[in-house]
């Protein structure tokens, strides 16, 4: 399939994956307890935690508040509690980065991460990448340089992506090369993937 | 994964208290290595105590060296100007390791708690002396590839820490700060810090079950500013090391003054190459002299079926990090 030449746009209708980012945002809503300080989350999270109890994230800007043991990892509680399932089971060992979120910023693999270790901080899902309609610029870089075949990785390539240009890794092939990895595309689009990135770059700056 | 209950420590002596307290709980900082060896089974604690809220954090110049907290990330330190300027081997040892992901979220003092990568360890279908004290190797009759070839033993031949950056500071003689439940710190060195497999392959270090490592100190050197951490393996990127060498010279008017030399993929520890810094040092740098050391770093080396070539790997290796040094 040739890489077209504009990003293609949104499905205007709400697709599935719209659908259920507005439903799992009314249901976070009703959910998402009042904000509380800094302070008394400490005091909270010092006692220790058996058994099923309250985690609260924040996910894409939404404070969300879930009912899970100690256990359930951050890919879990966002793909089974709270229905965000852009990010990716792989090999759930850290290996191949398909689970790949921003946590403050920083990318991380969520297959390796606990969701009650994550209260208090800042997560971003690909599913938090687009402004409404508007793709992120490298979403939009991954369709017109068609950076993936059957799409799997391709959440975690992009998460992994922004970050590795945030951090400056993306002065050259080589170097995205380099520090993307931790992304495995078992289809082999990485030449497509490098370009996509490369592009982006140059866009992001200007946001 | 089993179930756990979960605690976040405010204060160290609450965290080493607790782990005194219940002998099948274990501290957390990255859980890059923990929770994958608990979802393998593996590792199977009824508690996990969060360390990340504890101040082991920094990266200062000392009168001792430079003193990273036990909490600092691998891509922190890795990217730490001071590192970076005064320890290239070190900023390399982390930068060549894991991937983008893992090094966000790794800490100092649980990648120096890495855990082996053999095949046998890892699949709790297998027996293994290290998982399972008496029950056997089969490595030593299998696939033994990616294992040691140095300091082995016939319980295990398995190379304990896989990683990059012990090997560095062992090399640099680096010094790890522990702490008990007590509230009492001690200070051990890398070179003491490892233990070899011999009949209790189960035991990996000299670290108490109440003991939690506060920061790791590299001693400022000549040898660490002139350094390299040269690594091979099977991809490009992102696999561990067949074999790595981590060395450091101090050069005048053609001689070797001083060096150090650490091997990474074939010891059953991070391996100190004592013999191969003395056959370096008084003599010219050059190829020959690298050369001859290297031999000597693998004097004793005993290969099993899949893994004789590390050998030879191992030391042109050590011969071509020598060279790249002492050409820098």
């Amino acid at each position: 399939m040739p890489a077209s030449n504009a990003p293609a746009p949104l499905n205007p209708d709400g697709s599935r994956r719209t659908f259920m980012k507005q439903a799992g945002g009314i249901l976070g809503l009703a959910l998402a307890p009042p904000f509380i300080s800094q302070a008394e989350r400490l005091t909270a999270l010092s006692k220790k935690l058996e058994g099923v109890s309250t985690i609260n994230l924040n996910v894409n800007g939404t404070l969300r508040s879930i009912r899970a043991e100690p256990r359930v990892t951050l890919l879990d509680a966002l793909r089974e509690y709270l229905d965000l399932t852009g990010s990716k089971k792989g090999c759930d060992h850290g290996q191949c980065g398909a689970c790949t979120v921003l946590v403050d910023g920083r990318r991380v693999n969520s297959c390796l991460t606990l969701a009650v270790m994550s209260q208090g901080k800042e997560i971003t899902t690909i599913e938090g990448l687009a402004k409404g309609d508007e793709l992120h610029p490298m979403q939009a870089a991954f369709l017109k340089h068609d950076g993936f075949q059957c799409g799997y990785c391709t959440p975690g390539q992009i998460m992994s992506a922004v970050a590795c240009v945030n951090e400056g890794h993306a002065g050259s092939e080589a170097e995205v090369r380099e520090w993307m990895s931790g992304n495995i595309c078992r289809c082999s689009a990485y030449p497509n993937i490098t370009a996509a990135i490369l592009d982006a770059k140059g866009q992001m700056g200007k946001g | 994964m089993n179930n756990f209950s979960y605690i976040q420590a405010d204060k160290a002596k609450d965290a080493t208290a607790a782990k005194r307290d219940d002998k099948s709980a274990a501290f957390i900082a990255g859980g890059t290595t923990l929770l994958d060896l608990m979802k393998l089974s593996v590792e199977n604690h009824d508690q996990l105590i969060d360390v990340n809220m504890l101040p082991f954090r920094g990266i200062e110049s000392t009168k001792d060296g430079l003193r990273i907290g036990a909490l600092e990330r691998m891509s922190d330190v890795a990217a730490h100007p001071l590192v970076a300027r005064q320890f290239p081997m070190v900023a390399e040892s982390l930068l060549l390791a894991a991937s983008a992901q893992l090094r966000n979220m790794a800490s100092i003092g649980g990648n120096v708690l890495q855990r082996t990568r053999c095949g046998y360890f890892r699949d709790t279908a297998f027996p293994c002396n290290k998982r399972n004290p008496g029950s056997g190797c089969p490595a030593l009759t299998g696939d033994n590839r990616n294992l040691a070839i140095l300091g082995t033993s016939d319980a295990c031949i398995a190379t304990s820490y896989p990683g990059d950056l012990s090997v560095a500071l062992i090399a640099l003689d680096a010094v790890l700060t522990l702490e008990n439940a007590k509230g009492k710190q001690r200070q051990v060195p890398l070179t003491k810090f490892y233990l070899l497999p011999g009949s209790t392959p189960q035991r990996e270090t000299v670290l108490e079950p109440d003991e939690l490592i506060v920061a790791v100190t590299i001693p400022q050197t000549e040898m660490a500013r002139r350094s390299k951490y040269l690594k091979v393996r099977d991809r490009a990127s992102y696999a561990y090391a067949l074999v790595s060498a981590a060395v450091g010279l101090e050069v005048q008017g053609g001689t070797i003054k001083a060096a150090r030399v650490a091997l990474g993929g074939v010891g059953a520890q991070p391996w100190r190459c004592f013999e191969a810094e003395k056959a370096l040092v008084g003599q010219p740098a050059t190829e020959a002299t690298f050369r001859a050391a290297a031999e000597v770093a693998l004097r004793g080396a005993k290969p099993r079926e899949h893994n004789a070539f590390k050998v030879e790997m191992a030391q042109n290796t050590l011969v071509r990090a020598l060279s790249e040094v002492a050409a820098a």
